[in-house]
């Protein structure tokens, strides 16, 4: 049967963006949509929140110490030097937001280019890269990450890097396993009868067929990204004052816990919102994405 | 069944072998390495920097520095810590017991509470139960533990004044019920997100059951559904949970620093974090090597533990 004896309803036009089948059933995915909208807000609150606010970030006022929110124009209060928690707030936002961000960005291209050579090659190659995958996995991620953070001169590009050095395995066995299971279709070989270089074959033949998966776990890598900054920076270690981070904005917070919780409240608020965010978009787009599911 | 042994244990070697080269690349290619320490007192020059380096045997070469440390470690050598000189292992040892207390009762836990849920949101699929089930694990997965400890702490020991806000014990009381007060509030926050995972992998776990052939059989034999849920589905559906408690272990473990330090559980956690900040690296890497072997360990016995009581598994 060829084309032309088709109905014509059968070929609409390109489709628009909104049409996709992917974009509608992850438009369908009611916790995804919550996602995207929490997530919109709070980016955009951090982008432009510091312009609307009348307090610096760093700007120290000993005479507003520990105002609770909704005093004058703190609306979420001050902290132990009165300075402005809303200020501090959204400028540790961006700063929280963009390493999660980055660190997702890093960790992902190194799991998939790990994942994809030891899955292309396989053999004794890939052995000993997988294997090197599962000793990383053996650590908890808390205590390698501290031990890293407390080697490296903590600025947020450093704490990125050690955040995506410390979370790229998952992503590496995912791709590994996607391409351990295409290599020998016969694509492949075409693409080796033609003479393509390796390199080709890997990323431009194998892995865009294990793009659904890895998007899905960028994502969700996002959301671990900004846990862990969240971690190490409540310990210390992270993101260093007087930058505002979520992670370092509770570190003092728990001594005041009695006299000021919303020291503890709001940044903590703001962290749980962004993570659920990534990982209701991510679950949304696990379904969205997954050519096996249903289909209606 | 040996062979099945012998080829795991094998594997769990090679593992540790890469665990140590890890953790070995790490105290060495950090800035400064393990000189680092001694470069900060004051008046140090140069030559006696380098004396030093001569004495500990960091003008070697690197891979014959790794041996002599991996030699020195299996022999149970693992250095003296740069704080009071005492032995790493006896460190580490002295604070197992409160780190094991803590994952133990908090796996307990969220075994308890994550497979209840988990099978209620398999047997009553889609109802309003598993819905919230669905997304109250995705929002507790998402929420800081050292928060929630937080949160926990400023309600049920500020506010409500129910429990201690901190520490193992009274000192002067420990009592087992003055233990068992402090347990209560760190063993929950850290089990939050064990119950999450394990509520979802349990759901999905009896589902798989659930439609098998020996379920329906059992039901047309007249058994009541308690029974057969009971006796044969939640039973089966355990089976592949001995392997997440396994592949758990790093989280917990991991949870487990994060919890102790909110609530001052003077456990290996602590440890980690207090030679952090006297950049006590022998103690620090003595920790980063111990979790490691815990946690392959772990996983090794989960891996026998479901060869020996799963019946289909039938090996060598």
């Amino acid at each position: 049967m060829t084309a032309a004896t088709l109905p014509s309803s059968s070929f609409p036009p390109t489709p628009r963006f909104w049409q996709n089948r992917t974009v509608r059933r992850f438009a369908r995915h009611k916790l995804a949509v919550v996602g995207v909208a929490m997530i919109t807000l709070l980016i955009l609150a951090c982008v432009f929140g510091p312009y609307l606010l009348p307090y610096d970030e760093l700007y120290i006022d000993l005479r507003a110490r520990f105002a609770p929110p909704l005093t004058g124009y703190h609306i979420f209060g001050t902290d132990p030097l009165g300075r402005d928690i809303a200020a501090r707030l959204f400028n540790a936002g961006r700063i929280s937001l963009l390493v999660g961000f980055f660190a997702m960005v890093l960790s992902t291209v190194i799991g998939t280019v790990i994942g994809v050579v030891a899955g292309y090659y396989g053999g004794r190659l890939g052995t000993v890269l997988m294997r090197f995958v599962d000793a990383f996995l053996a650590f908890p991620s808390i205590f390698l990450l501290l031990a890293l953070a407390a080697f490296v001169k903590p600025s947020p590009f450093m704490i990125t890097v050690i955040i995506a050095v410390t979370s790229w395995m998952e992503i590496a066995r995912l791709v590994e396993a996607e391409v351990r299971s295409l290599r020998e279709r016969d694509f492949v070989l075409a693409a080796r009868m033609l003479g393509l270089p390796n390199a080709w074959i890997m990323f431009r033949e194998l892995l865009p067929n294990a793009i659904g998966p890895i998007i899905v776990a960028a994502t969700l890598t996002v959301a671990r990204a900004i846990l862990m900054e969240a971690y190490i920076s409540f310990l210390g270690y992270g993101i260093q004052p007087p930058l505002p981070s979520w992670g370092n904005m509770l570190n003092g917070a728990q001594q005041y816990l009695d006299k000021a919780p919303w020291l503890a409240i709001v940044p903590g608020v703001a962290i749980t919102l962004a993570v659920t965010s990534f990982n209701f978009i991510g679950d949304g787009l696990r379904d969205a994405l997954d050519a096996r599911s249903d289909l209606n | 069944m040996l062979s099945y042994l012998l080829q795991r244990l094998w594997q769990s070697l090679v593992l540790l072998l890469l665990v140590s080269i890890i953790g070995f690349a790490i105290l060495n290619l950090a800035p400064g390495g393990p000189l680092s320490q001694f470069a900060l007192t004051p008046g140090m020059t140069r030559e006696a920097l380098d004396r030093i380096a001569h004495q500990m045997g960091l003008d070697r070469p690197l891979p014959i520095q790794y041996l002599e440390w991996a030699w020195r470690l299996l022999q149970g050598d693992w250095g003296k810590s740069y704080r009071d000189q005492r032995p790493v292992l006896d460190i580490i040892s002295g604070h197992l017991f409160a780190t094991l207390l803590l994952m133990i009762s908090s796996t307990v836990v969220s075994i308890l509470i994550g497979t209840w849920i988990g099978i209620k949101g398999a047997t009553k699929r889609y109802s309003i139960f598993d819905y919230s089930a669905t997304v109250g694990a995705m929002i507790a997965l998402s929420i800081p533990t050292f928060w929630f400890g937080l949160v926990a702490i400023y309600v049920f020991a500020l506010k409500l004044k129910w429990l201690p806000a901190g520490n193992m014990y009274t000192i002067g009381d420990q009592s087992f019920y003055d233990y068992a007060i402090h347990l209560i509030m760190p063993s929950i926050v850290l089990a939050l997100v064990n119950i999450a995972v394990w509520s979802r992998y349990m759901r999905t776990a009896t589902l798989d059951v659930i439609n098998q052939d020996f379920v329906r059989t059992a039901r047309a034999k007249g058994l009541t559904p308690r029974r057969v849920l009971m006796k044969h589905v939640v039973g089966n559906a355990l089976l592949p949970m001995i392997t997440l408690a396994g592949l758990q272990l790093p989280t917990i473990l991991g949870g487990a620093l994060v919890t102790e330090t909110v609530f001052t559980w003077p456990g290996m956690g602590r440890l980690f974090l207090d030679s952090l900040g006297y950049h006590d690296y022998p103690v620090v890497m003595g920790l980063l090597m111990f979790s490691a072997i815990l946690v392959l360990l772990g996983s090794l016995l989960a891996d026998l533990l479901v060869a020996l009581v799963d019946p289909r598994i039938r090996l060598g």
